[in-house]
């Protein structure tokens, strides 16, 4: 198929509450798709139904041969483990039979040291942590990047280093790449297509069409101030 | 007595490494509340007249059963039906046995070890370190982030049924020595240990084994200088080791 994810009509409840609802979009190839929506609209929900995390109704199809980096919005570990970067990235590494020099060439890539990254994760900033998450994704080669927000918690010239890196990799590798955003200046620059969802109502095509006052006020139910670039 | 203190020290390792992700998984109440989970098979045991080690591994691979399958139900509260369970398997056990028999299960015992146990005990905890050596990459992805480990390929559900029935192997492996109550303590302590000093996973691993080895081998001694028990005093050995490691920040 020409898409790398096909979703239709999935649904998804907790208990009696629905979180999602008869939802349907597509993403092509080497495309990228910005998912945007107001707080609890169920953003990082779709995404953990999308890797298999939950329960849903509905079909998710993903071609065939698809390897995803997933990079989560947060993490629940304790601050004090003794897990170091580097131990994070060899555990991957070394599963999908990769080299050391691999290591040393994504965290060139997401711009974390080798100091840093023999640190405990605990004490890292979350920048940093962040940007060794992205290099974890890089990791084995992926075909598809989910990012739930990767530039939350990184400071203005380190979101704008990670959204070059990762709109360099989309071209060089053919990426697919989804990323859930607040930030609607990036969505507008570097979505091909946005996924809206809104308590009220869901809606999916090219940035020129879903970022419109109109449409965002409906989302995010007030006056949302956007302007998407010409070109 | 060479085999049983060589028998004692593969338990130690096997503890020492089992525990590092337990404590990392902050599943340290979880775990003393489970081997308490071996009684009610020691008294069904006894009263059957066959091995007592071999009642307990049944029951504690029904129990790590139970943590595993309450774990993937998000909405009720593992530890709640852990405290509660397994509190309750502590007192049928208790009930069944009486004397010198319930004193032996709870704190474990000195004995010839018989030809059953050697084999069980040295099967089981090449099995438990075998699983940890080999796993350990995916064990520290799942640790991270269970989201992450699973878009890399790893059958989290799985891994971590494994990773209990290992847990749950070892306190089968040391109920010998230290007994229903005080087993928990072996697999917890050195790692925490472990965790306060280590800067990085493999130093983890390697400190939380020789903090278990340490306190093992001393308290053995210890018991046959002082003529005690050894289960409290390999405890009480790896406690004030565990003291100690607060000098150190």
């Amino acid at each position: 198929m020409d898409h790398v994810l096909e979703v239709d009509h999935l649904s998804i409840r907790f208990g009696k509450t629905e979180v999602l609802s008869d939802l349907s979009f597509n993403v092509a190839k080497g495309s990228s798709l910005a998912v945007i929506g107001p707080n609890g609209a169920g953003k990082t929900v779709l995404f953990q139904a999308l890797i298999g995390s939950l329960p849903f109704e509905g079909t998710i199809r993903w071609a065939p041969n698809v390897g995803i980096g997933y990079v989560p919005q947060k993490l629940d570990l304790e601050r004090d483990v003794p897990i170091t970067g580097m131990d994070f990235l060899q555990a991957r590494s070394r599963r999908a039979q990769g080299s050391d020099p691999e290591i040393s060439r994504v965290l060139d890539l997401v711009g974390v040291s080798r100091e840093a990254s023999e640190s405990v994760i605990g004490t890292l900033s979350g920048g940093q942590f962040q940007r060794l998450l992205v290099a974890f994704a890089l990791l084995g080669n992926p075909s598809v990047l989910l990012l739930d927000e990767p530039t939350a918690g990184i400071d203005e010239p380190g979101q704008k280093r990670l959204n070059e890196l990762l709109c360099g990799l989309q071209e060089a590798r053919s990426l697919s790449v989804l990323f859930i955003s607040h930030e609607l200046s990036m969505v507008s620059q570097y979505a091909t297509n946005v996924l809206c969802l809104g308590h009220q109502r869901m809606c999916w095509g090219p940035p020129r069409k879903i970022l419109t006052p109109d449409v965002l006020r409906e989302i995010y139910g007030m006056p949302v101030d956007q302007h998407v670039h010409d070109d | 007595m060479i085999e049983s203190l060589v028998l004692s020290i593969t338990v130690a390792i096997a503890a020492g490494l089992v525990g590092c992700f337990a404590v990392m998984r902050r599943m340290a109440l979880a775990a003393d509340a489970l081997s308490h989970v071996a009684l009610p098979g020691i008294g069904v045991a006894l009263a059957l007249h066959i091995h007592p080690i071999f009642g307990a591994a049944a029951m504690l691979f029904f129990g790590a059963l139970m943590v595993w399958a309450v774990e993937g139900k998000a909405r009720v509260g593992t530890e709640t039906v852990i405290g509660v369970l397994f509190s309750a398997a502590l007192a049928v056990g208790s009930m069944m046995m009486t004397g010198e028999d319930l004193v032996g299960a709870l704190f474990g015992g000195a004995g010839i070890l018989s030809w059953p146990e050697i084999l069980f005990g040295a099967g089981a905890a090449i099995l438990v370190v075998s699983f940890v050596v080999t796993q350990r990459n995916n064990l520290v992805v799942i640790l991270v982030s269970p989201d992450i480990a699973r878009t890399a390929g790893i059958n989290v559900r799985l891994l971590n049924l494994f990773y209990l029935q290992a847990f749950a192997l070892t306190i089968a492996l040391g109920l010998r020595y230290l007994g229903v109550l005080l087993m928990g303590a072996l697999i917890i302590i050195p790692a925490a240990t472990a965790k306060r000093v280590a800067t990085n996973l493999t130093g983890m691993l390697v400190t939380a084994v020789l903090v278990a080895v340490a306190a093992t081998v001393a308290g053995t001694w210890l018991a046959t200088w002082l003529h005690r028990e050894t289960g409290p005093l390999i405890v009480t050995v790896a406690a004030c080791i565990f003291l100690v490691s607060f000098l150190r920040r």
